[in-house]
């Protein structure tokens, strides 16, 4: 066959926060780094992380990297694996202080050290008083993080593919991983990259949800690969809903809105959260304003010809404090709701904001494996870190501020181990025309004609069933249907056509491989969340209120091959402290 | 397809669901009718960086580049 190959040492999948301070730690390593990027690198959806990262440098207000360690384990509802929850929060001061080297214009305080601010979760002295551990620069961190990265890797001469899209992973018989099929987006041709050790950074994949904060494309590109190379993927059910994205759209409208007074409605008009939650009203946590609304919905008080959303209340305010204090939320609600704030309700819904889940990886970001049933092994010449990985450091649910930490902690490790792993496997192992032959097939399977169900259409199907069955209100029978459902689709997917089979920027047909992903990745969340009867974190099951450790204290393990689920326990041992045993979550 | 076309569409891709959701919606509508030098502002505008777009489109900020002013009003319209 004549597709063309290149060869390097190190192949990184995706432009994000994650895969370039990978690729950051491998150039300055002097090793040959391909980064493949479907979009141009400064386009990733790390910078859509506003807020900051996390770090327990102590500037603002006293700090101790093992308090953070507790409010991460606490967090995760103690599905966090402690070893890799250490690690991070240990180094967390020094690989802030390190970007800060690199260039991110972090705010300072007047002393001139890192300001500090306050996020939900965060506390001193192992569940005290507030602590202020999220570093900001500005409220671009996520962008300054990006463009940083990038420009240190250009320094570093990292080899970019631009617009070069990650069909399906290649591995030989031995089971190394040993590089990537991608397309190159502009011509339409594939290519071989040869590399020692690949590492995945593809991002999120919240997009499988029908409203969702993501960007279009965060399409859990990654896990479709890993999933289809016979690989796991852990603690899909896991996925952190914010509870007001406006409807049919997804994008965020901030709790600060219902800080100023703004509330939600059903559609008699009547305050809902009064009998959810009496006491905090509007501003209960998430997880519990995300099923009131989800409640409403599911008994038919929603608002709207579908009845799909429900209404977040601002005209009271008054005009001149919503221009003064909300001008973003009054824009964002003109462009996409369409209606004034200062007259008309926002119309608002749960919106998928986070994976939990994601590839499993040890701490020094290594996939690993269950070997036939056996304990688990890492899979070699492969790697995966941030939101396409599970490590996992975030459990059961994400705090805040922790997710750009999660990418630099472990995009970083990965680089390193990367390296050393090329010390001791110094050569690329051959690449079988056989392995390419079968990740073509994921390619030109997009080349047969005739008539079938569109791209779009199957993506409305799937996301529709992932909001009606496997989003905030998760009960026995609404996730039975949903496993039924979704099953059924995946198996349409095979009837999904393409009309244009024209090779040069044919967006379509990388939209189709991204739906083969998404596809990938739904069917592994729906029966991750059927199977766990109880309620942890982010996943809430009506029917199973409680936390169950005596049963459920364990990662899923999802196979595609079959649709096996398989468990392994938590990580309960840290590296060097006592272990936190699991406690009653209330804040 | 026309490729160009595609090339814009691509590149509208962006890091944020906001401008995603934007621009996608100013390509659908006006795409087609766009002539060669209204596609080639479009191209420079997408070379901008997304917290900038983002600041321009909310109208946060006026971008200062006078030739993207009439793109960003009609990005703006829908």
């Amino acid at each position: 066959m004549g597709i063309a190959r290149r060869r390097f040492d190190c192949l990184v999948i995706g432009a994000g926060g994650g895969g370039l301070r990978a690729a950051l730690q491998l150039a300055q390593e002097d090793l040959h780094v391909a980064v493949v990027s479907k979009v141009f690198p400064t386009r990733s959806h790390t910078v859509a992380a506003q807020g900051g990262i996390n770090a327990a440098l102590g500037n603002a207000l006293p700090d101790n990297w093992h308090w953070h360690m507790y409010d991460t384990v606490k967090g995760s509802d103690y599905l966090g694996d402690q070893d890799a929850i250490e690690y991070m929060c240990r180094v967390a001061p020094r690989l802030v202080i390190e970007l800060e080297h690199y260039g991110v214009p972090f705010t300072r305080l007047d002393n001139g050290r890192i300001y500090q601010r306050a996020f939900g979760g965060q506390s001193q002295n192992f569940g005290g008083d507030q602590a202020a551990r999220t570093c900001p620069a500005a409220d671009r961190t996520g962008h300054a993080l990006l463009h940083t990265l990038y420009q240190q890797n250009m320094r570093a001469q990292t080899h970019f593919f631009d617009e070069y899209f990650a069909i399906d992973l290649l591995r030989d018989e031995e089971g190394f991983v040993v590089g990537a099929l991608v397309l190159d987006i502009e011509s339409g041709e594939p290519l071989v990259i040869e590399a020692k050790t690949t590492l995945l950074a593809t991002g999120g994949a919240c997009r499988i949800f029908r409203t969702s904060s993501n960007a279009m494309i965060n399409t859990g590109d990654g896990i479709g690969m890993a999933l289809r190379a016979g690989l796991p993927a852990q603690d899909m059910e896991f996925v952190q809903f914010h509870p007001t994205g406006i409807a049919g759209y997804g994008m965020l409208i901030s709790e600060g809105v219902r800080g100023e007074g703004g509330y939600l409605v059903n559609k008699d008009g009547e305050r809902f959260m009064e009998r959810y939650a009496p006491k905090a009203l509007d501003l209960a946590s998430r997880d519990v304003v995300s099923r009131s609304i989800a409640i409403e919905l599911r008994e038919g008080r929603g608002c709207g010809p579908d009845g799909d959303h429900v209404l977040l209340k601002v005209d009271h305010l008054g005009a001149d404090l919503i221009k003064k204090r909300l001008p973003g939320i009054r824009e964002s609600a003109m462009h996409f709701a369409g209606t004034d704030p200062c007259e008309v309700p926002i119309p608002v819904a749960p919106t998928a904001h986070y994976s939990m889940g994601g590839i499993p990886t040890n701490l020094h970001g290594q996939v690993v494996a269950p070997e036939r049933h056996g304990p688990e092994e890492a899979v070699p010449g492969l790697y995966a870190a941030g939101e396409c990985a599970c490590v996992s450091v975030h459990g059961a649910n994400r705090l805040g501020g922790n997710s750009l930490l999660d990418i630099i902690v472990f995009g970083r490790a990965a680089g390193e181990h990367m390296a050393e792993y090329i010390r001791e496997n110094p050569y690329n192992r051959p690449v079988a025309d056989e392995a390419v032959d079968r990740a073509m097939q994921g390619l030109s399977r997009w080349d047969r004609k005739g008539d079938g169900i569109s791209v779009a259409d199957m993506y409305d199907r799937m996301s529709r069933v992932m909001e009606q069955n496997c989003s905030v209100f998760r009960t026995e029978e609404v996730m039975a249907e949903g496993v039924k459902r979704i099953l059924e689709l995946e198996e349409q997917l095979e009837d999904v056509r393409l009309s244009d089979h024209s090779r040069t920027f044919n967006t379509a047909r990388i939209e189709a491989l991204e739906l083969g992903n998404l596809m990938e990745v739904a069917v592994a969340t729906m029966l991750s969340a059927a199977a766990r009867t109880e309620s942890r974190g982010a996943h809430s099951h009506v029917d199973y209120p409680d936390r169950d450790d005596k049963n459920w204290l364990k990662h899923t393990l999802y196979l595609k091959d079959g649709h096996v689920l398989d468990y392994k326990p938590v990580r309960m041992r840290p590296l060097s402290v006592e272990a936190f045993p699991p406690k009653e979550r209330v804040y | 397809m026309d490729a160009d076309l595609g090339r814009l569409r691509w590149r509208s891709r962006r890091g944020m669901l906001e401008l995603d959701v934007l621009l996608e919606r100013f390509l659908k509508r006006h795409g087609e009718q766009l002539d060669s030098r209204d596609r080639a502002a479009y191209a420079r505008l997408l070379e901008c960086a997304d917290e900038d777009l983002h600041a321009w489109f909310s109208g946060r900020m006026e971008c200062p580049h006078a030739e993207f002013s009439e793109l960003i009003r009609r990005v703006r319209a829908g």
